[in-house]
């Protein structure tokens, strides 16, 4: 690496993948871009583990019957794919991948804050990884991935301990993670780029390293609290020593609730870089848009006991957290405005990344105000832990947080590798996939107010037509999530080379080389614009 | 798999009607948002297009729109938080006179005591049109008693307290009753049925069962078995308070508190009475935790329930016995 | 590591040493942020079942010794002194003496884990150990086990973070006799002073909390 890193300033085809060759020089690696490499290939690992366990669980639910698994073992699917989504794909994808990658090139930085952090951050993960999934083939874990006590503390028979202890792990990499960030933002932007001046995208990284230095710790040690209940029966969380099972879901959804804006934000983020470059616009209310992320990361903090309505929590309590909830959906129903406004009198084209984009704008929509209805409390009363909920929260994670990860890959692509992905298949999918997911999760929200539980394995045999279509619905979806699995790869070796700025668009990333080089950028640049200047782009254009 | 498709829950309770406007209005609310959205998004991308005569037109943004579009859904969701609190205020607050079920979950399973002493596995008659309240506990893990025909749901607790749940019924017929807290391997198997009878029927069924005890008569028993009596009696110099006339008012503790005198101040003080004591009393009482079953403690309360309106001391076989000294 | 274009204490993607020290500064600012949150979920608890227990928590209390616990906070408190001596020699450029400081801070530590020792020594002795040896003697309160467990974890927790400490004070000690610190570089110093002060504002909170309840509420119980 070393050798390689000299003769980079003189030869200038050199970049950041054929710096160094070799096992060694990847795993041992400071560059933040190869690092953000690293976990895209083990985040796309677990993403697959966790898929395969939502084909599975769709499989089951075709008929009421439980016919396909015993009870245990579907309760263990249920929860493996819960903990794998959720702590290894979810909560790390977009920051870790493409912030890692593009932080640092968008405000024009050599790297992170502190390299060598970030490849502990990855191993860190790594390590969890290994962990919770070495619990998985030890026998798994059965508790849902809440972990609610007294179940997860002193009744449940599976791998609790190891599977908390993998997400302990992980978690250190979230807080490594954002502590990077925090330290990057503030003190690593290039001369001229003023915290207004910024991408919007480093904005919502920055709200969401927020969120990750202020709630992990909180779901460490009480991850952590389980673990010595369990081990020891000290009675912290076990009723029947006198423990409170409440506590548990206070601190569990003080960082859980807060850890959806972890997975939604640094997405919104995407978004926003992928309307501008393809309306050709500056986002409309930049001001606005950026404050809105920061306005979501703190009021994130104030609403997790609407997990509780039903719980047995105070009435009054209740009362606050709903009120608060109505507020904290206004900066997000703001962002949906303001993209949707960003697209008036602009010059549109429908390349991949958009057609993502746009999707996220409606299922994001359709998400965010089905938490309207569950943050109303009378209406929670009904819905709560009925598939409703599961059909809300996959529009927001999967609907969104998902779609902007794909958008943002796709957009990012010919940045990172200097090549192309097939166009046609890349469109072919994206809209497999918006129609496989609307007819997986939209039947889910009728099931629920029927009335069908979440985490049942053998069901009321009312039910089974709208789980059919759901479970017909996950096939195409899972085929739409497979086809760029496949074409992103094959594009690695065949796909067509392309010139520095495909998109034409506005920003650092784009002004280097693609792929970039070791160092990014030979000379710090020094800003003189505004983010998103497509106004001389296109004055040049017409 | 047709036969029985349907789109909406069946509603038997006086509280569905009120839950089901509020989500129609909601759902109201969601497909005007999103179409109003996706015509905007279809609009501009056809209308927008890109041409090669015609350049993007930048604009910073709009403060009152920014404002509008804030103050709008702000004040929407405002009032839907009002509703929503009125009818939660409204299903929250249980009616001061009702039927009192006894409901305990276990994994797997509803075992469920009615007011009269008849006791049930999964499956539950109610009469139609009485307020029928629920006293929910826990033996082992958290469970959530959810009756979707009726728009109620409550989780179900391990430990010293009841968890609270009422319901008027208000059409005859089955009902399935649903876990919905997740709690181990066989939680989709703890369903059973809410069975909503006209009074008379309700009636010749409780007649129909094997005579259940009558819990307060079975209280009174245990309250003297396990020498309860010795201490809580109206008579001189006694060790714990006498416990007539004290049921559903609020009493004072002895660090300065006061708690309401209900089922769960009863359960709490036979299973830990050293948490919350009465005012002016030692700490002298054990502990009852695994000497009585959950069904022991409903008969107690029962009986000790009994005792409120009565200004009669509890009949003791001795009176006066344990307490000379 | 890579260091294409600086040399000496520069790191390669750093333009200057005043943005590279203001940067450590503020990663470990925001570290220290997310060790309140973590200490912050046990103090949590430690309210709520406080509340719930009133009397258990008096009678824990009784069981420790303020005495010791005011000896460690002494030593703590004077470990704290050395750390912050440390950073003003190594701002002075002395590394002899900025290594020594930071081995006396290491030797307060020490002592602070000798009385710990004693003190955890004398609750397994007396069976105050939930989990591990539980058998209170007399009328213990019935949720006595729910104060220990929390002293446990919470004083555990805490010296964890001073093992931590230890660690990171060797490595910096050593480089700081290896003269890697200068009067314009001494951020590694003042960042462990940083982590240190906080360590020791932990136990600041955690002494009253936990020693002095019965010494304030039960009139002098002990």
């Amino acid at each position: 690496m070393t050798a390689a890193s000299k003769q980079h300033a003189s030869t200038k085809e050199s970049n950041y993948l054929t710096a160094g060759y070799g096992v060694r020089s990847w795993l041992l690696t400071v560059d933040h871009k190869r690092i953000a490499l690293l976990y895209l290939i083990s985040l796309t690992t677990f993403f697959s583990v966790g898929g395969l366990f939502a084909v599975l669980i769709r499989l089951e639910l075709l008929t009421p019957q439980g016919d396909l698994f015993q009870s245990e073992t579907y309760n263990k699917l249920f929860t493996m794919h819960g903990i794998f989504m959720v702590f290894f794909f979810l909560v790390p994808s977009i920051p870790a991948v493409l912030g890692n990658f593009f932080l640092p090139l968008m405000i024009g930085a050599r790297d992170v804050a502190f390299p060598k952090l970030n490849l502990l951050s990855w191993y860190v993960y790594a390590a969890g990884g290994l962990v919770t999934l070495f619990a998985m083939f030890a026998g798994g874990v059965d508790t849902g991935w809440t972990f609610y006590a007294p179940y997860s503390s002193t009744y449940a028979n599976s791998h609790v301990i190891l599977a908390a202890l993998g997400i302990f792990i992980t978690g250190f990499s979230s807080i490594l993670t954002g502590v990077n960030f925090i330290a990057t933002t503030h003190r690593m932007r290039a001369p001229g780029l003023t915290w207004m001046r910024l991408p919007l995208f480093v904005w919502a990284n920055y709200a969401t390293s927020l969120i990750m230095v202020l709630g992990t710790p909180v779901i460490a040690v009480t991850i952590l609290l389980v673990a010595i209940e369990r081990l020891l029966h000290v009675g912290i969380f076990d009723p029947a020593l006198g423990g409170d099972p409440i506590l548990f879901q206070h601190l569990f959804w003080f960082y859980s609730h807060p850890a959806v804006y972890i997975m939604i934000l640094p997405g919104m983020g995407v978004m926003s870089e992928i309307v501008a470059c393809f309306t050709r616009k500056r986002i409309f209310g930049y001001k606005i848009v950026a404050m809105s992320s920061l306005a979501i990361a703190i009021l994130g903090f104030l609403v997790w006991g609407h997990h509780m309505f039903v719980s047995g929590q105070s009435m009054y309590a209740g009362f606050v957290f709903s009120l608060l909830s109505m507020l904290v959906a206004v900066p997000s129903a703001i962002k949906v405005f303001n993209w949707t406004a960003t697209m008036y009198r602009g010059s549109i084209t429908f390349a991949t990344p958009m057609l993502y984009a746009l999707g996220f704008i409606g299922l994001f929509t359709i998400g965010g105000l089905t938490g309207i209805f569950l943050a109303a409390m009378a209406l929670d009363i009904h819905v709560h832990d009925t598939y409703f909920v599961v059909a809300h929260f996959h529009y927001v994670m999967v609907g969104g947080m998902v779609m902007a990860y794909l958008g943002g890959l796709h957009f990012y692509w010919p940045k990172m590798f200097g090549r192309m992905y097939h166009e046609g298949l890349a469109k072919v999918a994206a809209v497999m996939i918006f129609i496989g997911f609307n007819l997986t999760f939209f039947p889910q929200f009728l099931l629920g107010y029927l009335g069908m539980p979440r985490r049942y394995h053998v069901y009321d045999e009312d039910f089974q037509v709208l789980n059919v279509l759901s479970t017909a619905g996950a096939s195409v979806l899972g085929l739409g999530f497979a086809l760029p699995i496949c074409y992103l790869i094959f594009s690695l070796k065949f796909g067509k080379k392309v010139g520095d700025n495909p998109w034409d668009a506005a920003g650092l990333e784009w002004t280097i080389s693609s792929p970039p080089y070791e160092h990014n950028f030979h000379e710090i640049p020094e800003v003189t614009e505004e983010a998103y200047d497509y106004g001389k782009r296109e004055a040049a254009r017409v | 798999m047709f036969e029985d498709f349907t789109l909406f829950p069946e509603a038997a309770s006086t509280v569905a009607g009120g839950i089901d406007r509020l989500y129609f209005f909601l759902i109201g609310m969601t497909t005007f948002a999103v179409a109003g959205i996706l015509s905007a998004l279809i609009l501009f991308s056809i209308r927008y297009r890109r041409r090669p005569d015609r350049a993007a037109q930048q604009i910073d943004g709009s403060v009152p729109l920014e404002i509008i579009w804030s103050a709008i859904p702000l004040a929407l969701w405002v009032f839907i938080f009002g509703w929503s609190a009125k009818l939660y205020l409204e299903i929250h607050t249980t009616p001061s006179e009702g039927m009192t079920y006894f409901v305990t979950g276990k994994q797997w399973m509803w075992k469920i005591q009615h007011p009269t002493g008849q006791r049930e596995i999964n499956t539950m008659h109610v009469p139609r049109g009485e307020v029928v309240i629920l006293k929910l506990v826990s033996e082992d893990v958290i469970h959530d008693f959810f009756v979707p025909a009726f728009r109620i749901k409550q989780d179900v607790l391990p430990g010293t307290q009841y968890t609270t749940i009422w319901f008027e019924a208000t059409k005859v017929g089955t009902y399935d009753l649903f876990c919905a807290e997740y709690c181990g391997t066989k939680h989709s198997e703890m369903i059973g049925s809410v069975v909503v009878m006209d009074p008379a029927d309700y009636q010749a069924w409780l007649d129909g069962q094997p005579a259940g005890q009558d819990p307060v008569d079975a209280g009174r028993v245990l309250f003297e078995n396990l020498r309860c009596v010795t201490c809580h009696d109206a008579g001189s110099g006694q060790r714990g308070p006498d416990l007539s006339g004290r049921f559903g008012r609020p009493t004072s503790l002895s660090d300065g508190r006061t708690v309401l005198f209900d089922e769960s101040y009863v359960r709490e003080s036979i299973l830990e009475p050293k948490r919350r004591l009465s005012a002016g009393y030692q700490p002298l009482m054990p502990t009852y935790t695994g000497q009585v079953t959950d069904t022991q403690i409903n008969q107690l309360i029962a009986y000790v329930k009994s005792l409120a309106n009565s200004d009669v001391a509890p009949k003791g076989g001795d009176a006066d016995g344990g307490n000379g000294q | 590591m890579s260091d294409a274009t600086h040399t000496g204490p520069l790191a390669h993607h750093f333009e200057t040493l005043e943005q590279q020290n203001e940067t450590s500064a503020i990663g470990m600012w925001a570290f220290l942020v997310q060790e309140v949150m973590f200490f912050g979920g046990m103090f949590a608890c430690y309210i709520v079942y406080r509340h719930m227990y009133p009397t258990a928590f008096l009678e824990g209390s009784a069981h420790l010794d303020p005495l010791l616990g005011g000896i460690n906070t002494a030593v703590l408190l004077g470990s704290s002194l050395t750390m912050a001596l440390a950073v003003r020699a190594a701002q002075l450029g002395k590394r002899g003496q900025t290594a020594l400081l930071i081995g006396a801070t290491v030797v307060l530590g020490l002592v602070f884990f000798g009385v710990k020792y004693f003190e955890y020594a004398e609750k397994w002795h007396h069976g105050l150990v939930p989990g591990l040896h539980w058998a209170p003697t007399g009328n213990p309160d019935p949720h006595l086990h729910i104060f220990f467990a929390l002293y446990f974890i919470m004083t555990g927790m805490h010296a964890l973070h001073m093992v931590i400490g230890f660690v990171l004070m060797a490595f910096v000690g050593v480089r700081a006799l290896r003269g890697r610190y200068s009067p314009e570089n001494y951020i590694g110093v003042e960042v462990l002073g940083l982590y240190w002060h906080f360590v020791d504002l932990v136990w600041i909170f955690l002494f009253p909390l936990l020693y002095l309840l019965s010494a304030h509420l039960g009139g002098g119980a002990h």
